[in-house]
């Protein structure tokens, strides 16, 4: 097979943890294969980022470096992974599944004239003919799906999913800019400034650990509790449809199949009954911890490891327990 | 003003998935159909901008089936126009790309100065139609949207990233992506229900749309599904009961200590 090609996602100079993963995945793919690894990357300002992608394993790096790149341009973008693919001639072209990486992926896929797997999980090849497993219905079920012969196979990653290489064998790290002829035209939809929601820091889809608040949460006030316990692990605030839909907290929280579908380390299930919406949201958690009232709550099923019981006194409680393992 | 808004039938997202024999499908026998949830953000948005305007036509399409007519009927009795429903056999099992094939044969004749669709359709996740359309109609977009509003020289639009919102600009025609947040969707009246019964919905197949049966369908996805399975079921968990404080210390204990979490 020919060549990996991973696009890396990089904001403000930073290489996007879920992009990091998917150069790791490369890696792997591109030593199984016995093939290189491609890293492509896009933007105004570069510098830096192609020895760290040397140290995850690149063998060549294409740069396209462009003033009118500061902020991602839907058109622009798709133009340089066109110009990439072209390059490049891979097999396999991976990028993550973040806001952007969808976005792009999608686009470039249809230039191409390809077949693209979204939100992938796993990927194996064997004997050139690439599989991939990724969750439907919210991964209510899984599919394994596979590509017509001809054109490179497209996947999109979810984050959380493939490790980032702890010790890579640093590539060959030959970076060399690639040209790419941007006109007026590809700059018709453009990004023009970014407006961070306020206190939030880490988003759930991409969070090691989330914790989340469901109906009993009565009102948006109790949120504080939901966030005094993210805060004490470190982790993101999440939210069942229930406390979306009632308005206490903005959608970008909702886990489930009509928010965001989860796969942190650690998820923590706080007044939430667990109905099938939310479940298939969150049901590939590594571990999963519910706080709820009602004995018979349906999440307590899928949970690891579960409290029955007032979340309103359980939190405050696993709030110092945290802290005082954390001193400890 | 022109405003054609791309829908797709699903599976309630209540539905319990049972998986056929053939282990690639999915039982449709008892699947409540519904309009995909952001679709309806969609559609909703198309009948605000030609509300305001007070002027232009809102134009529903949908691949699918014959059952597929429902989800166009219901678009229309929230309000839109028209529809036209799109559908042939050859169109069956689709990838992304041949549903976006469909879709753009089918739009480009209208020249809609606005395309609208849902982020993403549930069930089959896949978060490409509605881009790889806007690709093959040669029109900029703009994806999962939760704001928009039409300016002088075209829209400007909040997209939903990470931890925050993009600001994105472009010129009309465009393509958008709605995303839950974008509107409240209306409930269709009665009247609007009454009055959608007599709405035209015209039908087209392949040969209708120009299209080369190779190009779709099952003949032409570049993506298949080989395989269909149920998650690995999950090993009942430990509960604790009663004392709240115990219960909380043996957790914490047990994430740092068993399952090494924090």
């Amino acid at each position: 097979m020919a060549g990996v090609l991973v696009f890396a996602e990089q904001r403000d100079n930073k290489l996007r943890k879920p992009s990091l993963e998917a150069i790791s995945e490369g890696r792997r793919q591109a030593d199984k294969l016995g093939v290189e690894l491609t890293v492509l990357l896009v933007g105004d300002d570069l510098s830096g980022l192609d020895s760290q992608t040397t140290a995850l394993g690149a063998d060549k790096i294409l740069l396209v470096k462009d003033a009118r790149l500061k902020l991602y341009a839907a058109e622009a973008w798709t133009l340089a992974v066109e110009t990439a693919a072209r390059t490049a001639q891979p097999g396999l072209v991976l990028m993550a599944s973040s806001a952007m990486g969808r976005d792009l992926a999608a686009r470039v896929a249809a230039r191409l004239r390809t077949g693209l797997a979204s939100d992938c999980t796993a990927i194996s090849i064997e004997n050139g003919a690439v599989s991939i497993r990724r969750p439907v219905y919210s991964g209510k079920a899984i599919a394994t799906v596979v590509f017509a012969a001809g054109a490179p196979v497209m996947a999109t990653l979810r984050p959380n999913v493939f490790p980032v290489l702890s010790q890579p064998r640093p590539g060959k790290g030959a970076a060399a800019p690639l040209e790419v002829a941007f006109e007026d035209r590809h700059f018709r939809c453009r990004v023009t400034s970014i407006e961070a929601e306020k206190g939030a820091t880490q988003d759930v889809a991409e969070a090691d650990i989330v914790v989340s608040g469901g109906r009993a949460m009565k009102g948006p006030e109790n949120f504080s509790y939901i966030k005094s316990l993210a805060d004490a692990l470190g982790g993101a605030v999440g939210a069942s449809r229930a406390a979306v839909d009632a308005g206490w907290i903005d959608h970008q929280h909702q886990v489930g199949q009509t928010g965001k579908v989860v796969s942190p380390t650690l998820y923590i299930a706080c007044g939430i009954s667990g109905a099938i919406q939310h479940l298939a949201g969150m049901s590939s958690s590594k571990v999963i911890v519910a706080i709820n009232k009602d004995a018979d709550a349906p999440i307590f099923k899928l949970a690891d490891y579960g409290i029955v019981g007032d979340l309103y006194e359980a939190i405050p409680k696993m709030v110092d327990e945290i802290r005082k393992l954390k001193a400890g | 003003m022109k405003i054609v808004v791309a829908v797709k039938q699903v599976p309630d997202t209540e539905t319990k998935v049972t998986i056929r024999p053939d282990g690639r499908s999915v039982d449709e026998s008892s699947i409540t159909w519904i309009v995909n949830p952001y679709d309806e953000f969609a559609v909703e948005e198309a009948l605000k901008i030609k509300e305001a305007r007070g002027e232009g036509e809102v134009v529903v399409v949908t691949v699918g089936p014959a059952r597929a007519a429902t989800a166009l009927r219901t678009c229309l009795a929230m309000g839109a126009d028209r529809g036209v429903h799109l559908s042939d056999p050859a169109f069956e099992n689709s990838d992304s790309l041949g549903l976006a094939t469909i879709l753009a044969a089918a739009i480009k004749p209208i020249g809609a100065d606005l395309v609208f669709a849902g982020q993403y359709a549930v069930g089959t996740d896949n978060r490409q139609v509605g881009v790889m359309l806007a690709e093959l109609l040669e029109m900029p977009h703009v994806s999962v949207v939760t704001k928009l509003e039409l300016t002088a020289g075209g829209l400007s639009a909040h997209r939903e990233i990470e931890g925050g919102h993009e600001i994105v600009e472009s010129p009309l025609p465009c393509v958008i992506t709605a995303q839950k947040g974008l509107n409240e969707p209306r409930y269709a009246s009665l009247k609007g229900i009454m009055a959608a019964k007599k709405k035209p919905i015209e039908e087209k197949d392949a040969a209708a749309l120009g299209l080369d049966k190779g190009q779709v369908g099952e003949a032409g996805a570049k993506v298949k599904i080989s395989r269909l399975e149920m998650p690995p079921p999950k090993q009942p968990g430990r509960i604790f009961k009663d004392d709240v404080e115990m219960a909380v210390r043996e957790v914490v204990r047990l994430l740092h200590e068993e399952a090494k979490v924090i």
